[in-house]
């Protein structure tokens, strides 16, 4: 969290993991790159094989270490490039999703979607929206454990 | 099937010597007397089939014993084993999961009216000592057993569900239920009562018991309390049978049960998957359909 400003308000850029898929994800947002599409800089990409490669500790691990929030994006149902993954994650995070709700993690704070890799447009949205989304709802300093500072 | 009798304990003493004098089995796993109600007990002689007992005080999940991680176990040869319906759930699992062969156990199911939250003590069956899971339960008697002893029972006295909980804490605000939840799950220790019981946890390497990288903080620290209690309960989506072993076995006393039971209501709502004690159905997390929801996803 920044120092208060000039005029007093507290400005709070939150930091957002995004964790996308090798084949449509990480490509729709390197199309959104070179299309220059204005983005908020606060997610940062952690690239993986496929979204049935994203393990719920991993969202968990993020809350843990500091992030104020998540995204988890990947390949448009029958488009996997392994057939079935984004199936499987699906139903995963389904239930991940509601349990995570239970136990009072806003489901706010984490986004699911589907990006090709000719949606750039669509990336830049997803990144923009839960940036505003996750700045409204604060830090995310109640996460039990959270570590202080990045370094510690 | 064997014959029915009155007496429950006389029929499940009689069939456990017929199944070791025909050498059918080599040692029955089921109950006996100890200092604190009943408890596990290995039979191979069969003169000690006399300490076999079944009341409602055998809480325990005797399947957590078939795990083929139970190396000791598995020494022993064929066993014989007794199960509540919750229990042969459990069984049905590992064989749904391969982790155990069907011929490889012969089933004693016994009728079950419901236990008790402790086996110390209680020796009357009340609304005051029903274990909660067992009003959720519908099954008097497992579907998947060989033999089946005891006579029929009524369904368990009480009607205080944990769903009625479960509303409650859902009603809450976001940031209240995390309060409620950092407050129950700081009493973890990290002791895996909970897994180390579970008859559907038998991953030969736990992901909790993995340090390089520490995906769960292995000390008492707040850190990995939701990490791993959110996983053991995500690990058992429609696979937890519902015999409430994790929540008996912690010494903090945490309702793991809630968890469980709120994966269960998920599972049921979103993929109409219900546990039963038929190996042949497969698993909900293990499978997809093209068509399921995805409300939540952009």
């Amino acid at each position: 969290m920044s120092a208060p400003g000039a005029d007093g308000t507290v400005s709070f850029e939150p930091r957002i993991i995004a964790f996308v898929c090798n084949w449509c994800t990480y490509t729709g947002a390197d199309l959104a790159g070179t299309s220059r599409l204005p983005m908020a800089p606060n997610v940062r990409i952690i690239r993986l094989p496929c979204t049935g490669r994203i393990d719920t500790l991993f969202i968990l691990k993020a809350f843990e270490r500091g992030a104020d929030g998540v995204i988890v994006s990947g390949c448009h149902p029958a488009d996997c490039h392994y057939t079935s993954g984004n199936y499987h994650a699906r139903r995963r995070f389904a239930i991940f999703r509601e349990l995570m709700e239970f136990v009072g993690i806003d489901p706010r704070r984490v986004t699911f979607s589907w990006v090709s890799a000719s949606e750039g447009g669509k990336w830049a949205e997803v990144v923009n929206g839960t940036t505003e989304r996750v700045r409204q709802l604060g830090p995310f300093e109640t996460y039990p454990g959270r570590v202080r500072s990045a370094g510690e | 099937m064997f014959v029915l009798r009155v007496n429950s304990m006389q029929d499940l003493k009689e069939l456990s010597k017929k199944l070791l004098e025909q050498k059918q089995v080599s040692a029955i796993l089921g109950y006996e007397h100890g200092r604190r109600g009943p408890r596990p007990v290995f039979v191979t002689e069969v003169a000690d089939c006399e300490r076999l007992v079944f009341d409602h005080r055998c809480v325990h999940n005797l399947a957590a014993y078939l795990s083929p991680r139970r190396t000791l176990v598995a020494q022993l040869g064929r066993l014989a084993v007794v199960v509540k319906a919750c229990d042969a759930r459990a069984v049905a699992g590992l064989i749904r999961e391969s982790q155990l062969k069907r011929e490889d156990v012969v089933l004693i199911g016994v009728r079950c009216g419901g236990v008790v939250r402790d086996p110390n003590g209680a020796e009357q069956l009340s609304a005051d000592n029903v274990a909660p899971r067992c009003l959720e339960c519908d099954k008097r008697e497992p579907a998947l057993a060989d033999h089946l002893v005891g006579e029929p029972k009524p369904p368990p006295p009480g009607s205080a569900s944990r769903d009625a909980r479960l509303s409650e804490i859902e009603a809450l605000s976001p940031g209240e239920r995390l309060t409620l939840w950092t407050s129950l799950l700081s009493r973890c220790t990290r002791c895996h009562a909970c897994r180390q019981v579970c008859p559907m946890c038998f991953c030969e390497r736990c992901i909790a018991d993995k340090t390089q990288p520490t995906w769960i903080e292995t000390s008492p620290h707040a850190r990995g309390n939701l990490a791993w209690h959110l996983t053991r309960a995500l690990h058992l989506a429609g696979r937890c049978v519902n015999c409430g072993e994790c929540e008996r076995a912690c010494p903090a006393h945490i309702p793991l049960g809630l968890l469980n039971r709120k994966v269960a209501r998920v599972v049921a709502e979103r993929y109409g998957y219900r546990v039963t004690d038929d190996p042949s159905t497969p698993t909900p997390i293990g499978a997809y359909r093209l068509d399921d929801e995805q409300e939540f996803i952009q």
